[in-house]
């Protein structure tokens, strides 16, 4: 039985290693997986680095998707949140075109999707939001009448709520080091 | 150029005390120390170091290739026929680039080489450095992992590493790519003979106790079970189990390419090939079966046909290591996931006798109809049919020689006709399907059964690929058994275009070199056969000679291979031979179509 394709979120553990990022775009890119968003950063540990991204997948695919990351020898660990109770969020920032005398007018709009202007300039105004995808295309579409010259998003960020996750446990778990005797 | 420094004997035995060697040196020591007694390579500029250093290795014994291809090829056939891991060498650059058709192989079949390449020093990497290429960069998605290592330290680890990944979980190629300058520093070395500690690297997978309890439960109710035998059966060394849970359950065996020699063909169980070119009564039974037990092949589309009308009637319960396989081409039932044997030793002691006498002889009245289409039937019409020769040849070779094909119809023929009934025992390229991957394969496999009688089957077309390895069949003193099944095509394709291309021969003709002159001119002999009676006689003849020997079968040049699931088509919508009314048709096969 297989599902339709809907949004999935993951989070990964990989080494934080030159290469690596290339290596699981590059399986992305031959199984045919199409990535909406990713991103990648440092964590709190050292050498780990910690990435979430979307694609498109229906039940079976993610699955494998899984699979074939957990093939990879610079991944640590691998986990579908996209069922699980999350926090996902996204950064953007956008740069409007606006001299003074609509700057106000814009500034106010930016108070109602809790979004902040991070800099001013005489013609015009970087404005930082941080929030769903949704939210994001909201203040998008709300600025767009005033001229939006340039924009930049992160990519979605993902969490899991509650205790620690388990792509986070995997990475300490004895079990999961192999030990091997090359005697 | 690496001055050695050290002036010590390095070779077999491993040694463990520390010394002070350069990286070049590092590199054969470690090799020595993982096993390996082979390598096949070729040097040039990046590598040059570590061939300096290479005399100091007396134990390990390098052959020299005529192209790097041959050299992955080499050591792919050494890794099959052993078990063990094949170890290649190239300098970068274009040599490095001339392993990558030879290291694809490897992955599709899931053999683990290793791969040492040469890259220019680590402070010209990203200048286009002369003979710089990203080797890492392309063979990415074709090896199961590479490294590139610019520290003479990091070079005992990472061969180290290779050696497990390759040889580990499902295998594959691993390259070593290592700059000219780790080559040349020196360090403190010891062999390390730790674990390897890979903390994103967990290779194994177990089945659950329920999963092999629901696995027998099924096996129960089954009326009309099958067993399919892959490579992974080989290659977990689980043949004695395979047998074991046939003598207990008579459940009939059909088998991939790869899988071939997994079940003794002789076996009044064992079904056949599947698939395309596989045997109508197995293609017939998959699509009639209710149970299919899947041990250890990965359902690929030469295998299944159309998807959405494959094995509709059979539940199916996928023996795998992989767990990215399951349900990749095939829905299954149930996943046991888990290296084969230990699957195997859980599930087999367990399995009941099924009383399935009658799909089994339903099997047998499926096979009637084809069976006259054996090649012992056929009328003797004084031609040369490659299915003859191929017949022959497992007969005067009592069917216990190691036989490497390249691809194309002979090597259709040669699963069809040389029946194997030991592992190992044919070496095919399956998944790449590697035009050129026999003479070289078939010399690897030479350093891993020195005693063992090797044939190539190879056709005029592939063996041309690679035939310079001849040469290198002649100054290493390597021997093997060539018949190359002439047939003035690149007759598979031709097959192709006659069956669905309106018969159109595009770019298929293909003339040769005599290739008895091509062997005697790299002092190799050559037999040229052209009739039947002489099948014999050459056969013995190239078994004598203690030189590499070519037969020149020159043999019908438009015969097809039957049956023939064209690509994509139901599994049972097989094209048959042509029926005997065709009289001037000089094979034909006299049952009826079905
Ligand atoms: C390297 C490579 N190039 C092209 C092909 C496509 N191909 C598959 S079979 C075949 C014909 C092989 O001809 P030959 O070696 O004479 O064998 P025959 O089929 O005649 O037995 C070709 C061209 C291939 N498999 N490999
Ligand atoms: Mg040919």
């Amino acid at each position: 039985m297989t599902t339709s394709q809907t949004m999935r979120t993951f989070v990964a553990y990989v080494e934080d290693r030159p290469g690596v990022l290339n290596r699981i775009s590059s399986l992305f890119r031959r199984r045919n997986y199409n990535i909406v968003s990713l991103n990648v950063g440092r964590t709190h540990e050292a050498g780990v680095s910690r990435m979430t991204f979307r694609i498109e997948a229906d039940d079976d695919m993610a699955l494998r998707v899984e699979a074939n990351l957990y093939k990879m020898v610079n991944v640590l660990s691998v986990e579908d949140i996209t069922h699980k109770a999350s926090v996902s969020r996204d950064l953007a920032l956008i740069k409007v075109t606006v001299g003074p005398d609509k700057r106000a007018e814009v500034l106010q709009l930016c108070e109602v999707f809790r979004a902040r202007a991070v800099d001013v300039g005489p013609e015009t105004l970087i404005v930082e939001t941080t929030g769903t995808q949704d939210k994001i295309d909201g203040l998008v579409a709300i600025l767009q009448p005033f001229g939006i010259s340039e924009m930049v998003q992160t990519g979605t960020v993902a969490m899991s709520r509650g205790p620690r996750g388990a792509a986070a446990s995997a990475l300490n778990d004895p079990q999961s080091l192999r030990d091997l005797s090359v005697a | 150029m690496a001055a050695s420094v050290t002036n010590i004997p390095i070779g077999t035995p491993a040694r463990t005390e520390a010394r002070r060697l350069t990286g070049s040196q590092i590199i054969w020591d470690t090799l020595i120390n993982e096993g390996v007694n082979v390598v096949f390579g070729y040097p040039g500029g990046a590598i040059m170091p570590a061939y300096d250093a290479l005399p100091d290795f007396p134990g390990l014994r390098h052959i020299l290739v005529r192209h790097e291809q041959g050299a992955a090829h080499m050591a792919d056939g050494f890794a099959r026929a052993s078990g063990r891991v094949g170890v290649c060498v190239a300098t970068s650059g274009p040599g490095a680039t001339n392993l990558v058709t030879g290291i694809a192989n490897a992955m599709m079949d899931s053999i683990p080489i290793v791969c040492v390449t040469g890259q220019v020093a680590s402070t010209l990497i990203g200048s286009d450095a002369f003979q710089e290429t990203d080797i890492t960069g392309i063979t990415l998605p074709i090896t199961k992992h590479n490294f590139l290592v610019s520290r003479v330290e990091d070079i005992m680890p990472t061969i180290r590493q290779a050696f497990y990944i390759a040889s580990s979980g499902r295998p594959g190629p691993v390259l070593v790519d290592i700059t000219k300058d780790a080559q040349n520093a020196n360090t403190e070395h010891r062999y390390d003979a730790s674990p390897i500690r890979l903390p994103g690297y967990r290779p194994e997978n177990h089945p659950l106790p329920e999963e092999i309890e629901r696995a027998l439960e099924m096996m129960k109710h089954a009326k009309r079970p099958m067993i399919f035998c892959g490579h992974g059966v080989i290659k977990a060394n689980a043949t004695a189990l395979l047998l074991e849970l046939v003598q207990r359950t008579n459940i009939p065996v059909a088998l991939t390419l790869l899988g071939l020699g997994g079940f003794p063909a002789s076996h009044p169980r064992s079904l056949g090939m599947m698939g395309m070119h596989g045997e109508a009564w197995v293609n017939t039974a998959i699509q009639e079966a209710d149970l299919i037990l899947a041990l250890g092949m990965r359902f690929d589309d030469r295998v299944t046909g159309n998807l959405k009308t494959y094995a509709p009637h059979a539940k199916k319960i996928h023996f795998e290591l992989d767990p990215a396989e399951i349900n990749k081409n095939v829905k299954v039932d149930l996943a046991l996931l888990g290296d084969l044997r230990e699957t195997l030793r859980l599930l087999v002691p367990h399995a009941e006798k099924l009383s399935i006498d009658s799909w089994v002889d339903h099997i047998e009245a499926l096979k009637g109809d084809s069976a006259v289409r054996d090649i012992r039937e056929l009328p003797d019409s004084g031609r040369l049919f490659a299915a003859h020769v191929i017949h022959d040849l497992w007969r005067y070779t009592q069917g216990s020689a190691l036989v490497v094909t390249d691809v194309g119809q002979h090597q259709m023929w040669e699963a069809q006709y040389y029946k194997h009934d030991h592992p190992r025992k044919l070496l095919t390229s399956g998944g790449l399907g590697t035009m050129g991957f026999a003479l070289p394969a078939a010399m690897g496999a030479r350093f891993a059964c020195p005693e063992e009688e090797i044939w190539v089957v190879a056709g005029d077309g592939g063996f041309q690929m690679t035939a310079c390895e001849l040469a290198t069949c002649a100054q290493e003193n390597i021997k093997v058994n060539i018949a190359v099944i002439n047939n003035g095509y690149l007759g598979m394709v031709r097959q192709w275009q006659q069956f669905f291309y309106g018969g159109r021969y595009v770019a298929t003709p293909i003339k040769s070199p005599d290739f008895v002159k091509l062997a005697d001119a790299h002092d190799l002999k050559g037999i040229r056969v052209t009739r039947r009676e002489e099948v014999q006689s050459a056969v013995e003849q190239a078994r004598a000679n203690k030189e590499t020997t070519i037969i020149d079968f020159r043999v019908e040049q438009e015969d097809s291979v039957y049956p023939m699931v064209p690509a994509g088509a139901d599994l049972d919508n097989m094209i048959r031979r042509p029926m005997p009314e065709a009289k001037h048709n000089p094979i034909f096969e006299t049952g009826k179509d079905p």
